[in-house]
This record gives C-alpha cells, sequence and structure tokens, in this order.
C-alpha cells in the first residue's frame, strides 16, 4: 500500500490511526463493522429464503427446515424482509464509503487476465503466498469485486420479485418475474459458494480473520 | 402449488395436498426461530438473551408493520400491473386454497345476494343478474402467489371503483373488507380498491367464474399478491379500523403489495 493510500485510509478512521504504532491497518473499523453486519444479514437473508424457496421450489429438492430459518412461509418472509433493511442500509454505507475512500479502487484494481491466471495457478498448487494480507493477489481481486457485484444482482433481483408491478421495469430487465426468481437463487447459490471459499481460507489463513476482526 | 414434500405420519393427506396447508404450523411460540439455532448467528444472539422467540416474533411484527407504510408509500395509483396476450394464459389455471378443491363452496346462484356495509350510502344487497348487468371491464395479468409461484389469468367483471361509487361508497374510508363464504377474509387499503385495475370479478377467461376460481365473486387485485384477492366474496363493507384476515392474522404482512 502507498503512502498516499494510506494517509487516505486512516484520514477517514481517526480511531485507528490513533494506535497504528502497533503495525499497518489492514482493515479499517467501518470495513470490520460493515463485513460483520453484512455478514449476519446474508446469513439470515439465506436462511430464510430457502425456507421460502420450499414453498415453491423451482428444482426438484427442497432446503431442510432444520438450516433453514422462519419455521414456515410466514416466519421466513418476516425474517427476510426485516434483514433486507439490515443488508441493503449496510450495504449502501459499505459501498459509499469503498467508492469515497478509495478503497475498491486501490484494493480491487487493477484485474489484470494475465495476473489471474497466474495467481489462480499458483493458489491451486498451494504456492500462493499471503505476506501482505493489506495486498489482494489478482484472483482475490477478481473474486472480491465479483461477489460486490453479485451482491447488487442479488438485491435487485430481490426487488424485482418483491415488487414486479411498481418496480416493473427492473422485472423486465431480469426476464420477467418467473425468470427474476432463477436469476435471484443464481446469485443465493454464487454468495454461498463464495462463503465456503471464504470461510475456507480464512481459517487456513488465521492472520487474516484476525486482521477483519481486530484490523491488522 | 403442490409440492413433492411427503407428509409426516398420521397426518391428514387430504389437508396437505394443496399447498398453503402444508405451510400452517402448529400453534406454537418461538415458531420464527426455529432453524435459527442451526444458523448459528442467532444462537449468538439468544444465548445472550438479547432476543428470545417472544420478543424476535414482536420485533418482526413491528418490522412488517413498518414494511407496510413503506409498500403504501411505494404504491403508485397510477401504475397499472403489466397485461399479457391471450396466448399467455396459463392453461390450466390453479386452483388455490388452504383446502382441497372438492372442499371449495358451493354457492347457488340463485338465491346468492352480495351483501354490502359500513360507509355506503346504499346497503342494499346486489343479486347476481343485477350485477352481471353492470358494465365490463377485462384484463389479462398475472397472479403471483405469496409462495412464490406465479400464473397469468384473464378475469372479466365490474371495475370495483365504479363499483363504489355506484353504491356511494365513502372513498375516504381506509379500508375495504371482504367476507367469503368459507370463512375467509381480507382488508385492503382504499387506494389499492380504487386502483383501475381492481375489479369486482365475475367471469374467468370470458366465462362465468368456475367455483374452482371463486364462483360468483372473485376481488382481483393485481397491484397484491394473491392471498388479498378473495374468492367466494359474500360480503363488502367499508370502514376505518382494519379487520384483518385469514392469512394476514398467521403473519403473512398486511399490505402484499407488488
Amino acid at each position: 500500500m502507498s503512502n498516499d493510500a494510506m494517509t487516505m485510509e486512516a484520514a477517514t478512521n481517526p480511531p485507528v490511526l490513533a494506535d497504528s504504532a502497533r503495525g499497518p491497518v489492514i482493515h479499517p473499523r467501518w470495513v470490520r463493522v460493515t463485513h460483520w453486519i453484512n455478514a449476519l444479514a446474508m446469513l439470515l437473508m439465506i436462511g430464510s429464503g430457502w425456507q421460502i424457496y420450499d414453498a415453491a421450489p423451482l428444482f426438484g429438492f427442497e432446503f431442510s427446515p432444520h438450516i433453514a430459518l422462519g419455521g414456515w412461509l410466514a416466519g421466513a418472509l418476516m425474517w427476510h424482509f426485516a434483514a433486507m433493511w439490515l443488508l441493503l442500509i449496510n450495504g449502501l454505507v459499505y459501498g459509499a464509503l469503498g467508492i469515497l475512500s478509495g478503497r475498491f479502487r486501490r484494493k480491487l484494481f487493477p484485474i489484470r487476465p494475465r495476473e489471474v491466471l497466474r495467481d489462480l495457478s499458483a493458489a491451486l498448487r498451494g504456492r500462493l503466498a499471503h505476506d501482505d494480507l493489506a495486498v489482494y493477489n489478482a484472483v482475490q481481486k477478481l473474486l472480491y469485486l465479483g461477489i460486490l457485484l453479485t451482491g447488487v444482482v442479488i438485491v435487485l433481483s430481490g426487488l424485482s420479485i418483491w415488487k414486479p408491478v411498481q418496480f416493473q421495469a427492473l422485472t423486465a430487465f431480469f426476464g420477467g418475474y418467473n425468470t427474476a426468481r432463477y436469476v435471484h437463487f443464481a446469485a443465493m447459490t454464487a454468495i454461498v459458494t463464495f462463503l465456503c471459499v471464504h470461510v475456507t481460507l480464512a481459517v487456513l489463513v488465521p492472520t487474516s480473520l484476525r486482521a477483519m476482526i481486530a484490523g491488522r | 402449488m403442490s409440492s413433492k414434500r411427503k407428509p409426516a405420519a398420521g397426518v391428514d393427506v387430504k389437508l396437505l395436498i394443496k399447498d398453503a396447508a402444508k405451510l400452517l404450523p402448529e400453534p406454537s411460540r418461538r415458531l420464527f426461530l426455529r432453524g435459527a439455532g442451526s444458523l448459528g448467528a442467532l444462537a449468538l444472539l439468544s444465548g445472550c438473551d438479547i432476543i428470545d422467540g417472544d420478543t424476535a416474533e414482536k420485533a418482526l411484527g413491528v418490522v412488517s408493520r413498518f414494511n407496510d407504510r413503506v409498500q403504501a408509500l411505494l404504491f403508485n395509483p397510477n401504475t397499472l400491473a403489466p397485461t399479457y396476450p391471450e396466448s399467455m394464459i396459463t392453461r390450466p389455471f390453479p386452483f388455490n386454497a388452504y383446502y382441497h378443491e372438492d372442499e371449495a363452496p358451493d354457492i347457488d346462484g340463485e338465491t346468492y345476494q352480495l351483501e354490502i356495509g359500513g360507509l355506503v350510502g346504499n346497503k342494499k344487497p346486489w343479486t347476481l343478474p343485477e350485477l352481471y348487468k353492470l358494465p365490463e371491464v377485462s384484463q389479462i395479468t398475472r397472479h403471483v402467489c405469496v409462495e412464490g409461484w406465479s400464473a397469468i389469468g384473464s378475469w372479466q367483471g365490474v371495475k370495483l371503483s365504479d363499483f363504489l361509487k355506484l353504491i356511494g361508497a365513502d372513498l375516504t374510508a381506509k379500508y375495504v373488507w371482504f367476507q367469503c363464504a368459507e370463512g375467509y377474509s381480507t382488508t385492503i387499503d382504499m387506494p389499492s380498491a380504487l386502483h383501475p385495475q381492481t375489479q369486482l370479478t365475475l367471469k374467468f377467461d370470458r366465462q362465468i367464474l368456475p367455483t374452482a376460481y371463486g364462483f360468483p365473486i372473485k376481488i382481483r387485485i393485481p397491484t397484491k399478491l394473491g392471498f388479498k384477492n378473495p374468492k367466494y366474496v359474500t360480503a363488502m363493507w367499508v370502514q376505518n379500523n382494519d379487520a384483518g384476515g385469514y392469512w394476514e392474522d398467521k403473519g403473512y404482512n398486511w399490505f402484499s403489495g407488488l
């Protein structure tokens, strides 16, 4: 991370600057707070979403009620439409700060296809180094950008299912009401897949988990 | 819509045949938290006694009522639900209720009268021949079920806003409540009742409503979820108090706008 970037990051988080003597801050406080709020909101949305799915399954399977949230359809809908506010507001705060602080631009760009291939190959051979947690490798950049865009897709496709009359242009954009349900499901699948890889890697590289809790 | 779920032993299979019935829980507290334990996140919260089942249900109820207000604000009285060509009508259009189709109320059209009550000028009940004489409007719109599935149907009948004016209803009243033959009921907000596509429906696909689709009267509201579109309607009241409804009282969101 450049000195300029450090200054910018710290400037948006004066409390972190105060004890910067203990090593560089990897994740400023606003990133950590919004990350964990998002984690809770996502778990609530996924769990209740699975229960809602079970009321009219799109495919030939159902989610076990033991891993779904809400007990039955009405309970699940109440959770889903309550947690959506948490997800939406937290997501907007995170997105605004990510753009305004320059963190997205600095951390996620540029993404060069050649570097993605190199790092992916290294990762699959178990040779991808994580010497500096503050710098994302090309695969991380691609995945983090991808998951941010998936987050946008899941919110917008969700809105198009919830309000197919008031937001009918959005619903049409997703291919109509029925197709929007599949888009919403596909985005959920992408997020759950990401979550599995994300949590596995956080456990394999515990310093990254510490950084997301303590900041460094 | 029917599902492939296997009914538990000792459960009346007939009750489980169609959709909503299978979703009804046994009356019990903490239902909304069921499954949350394995989710982890909420086990943490409830373990700290920040929320228990009752508190969670109350909090979720508060948010649901907040969502009613948000949806009332999002509702644009001039935004029309998308309409479709006849070729897109879902055939057969699904029967849907919390009971089996065989148990749908069988109403005698000869003696039937629509009861009118509440804040209206003329409370004279309406017979079917009288209703069939009123100017007819038609729509081919998408019925969206709270369960997620949808189906496109063709409905004909009287514009509800015209009918409300005809009977001298107080259009500044807050709600319209519908009572149905089998004990079902629902309450809708006046702006939705006055929406240009909200219809006192007498026909499906240009034929007198068959029993399955709500004979003799269905209220078709393409801007609301299916359960806010009552069938077998026997009474309509214009009033200022929210009388709730069959599903609303069980936890489905009250406004349920689309």
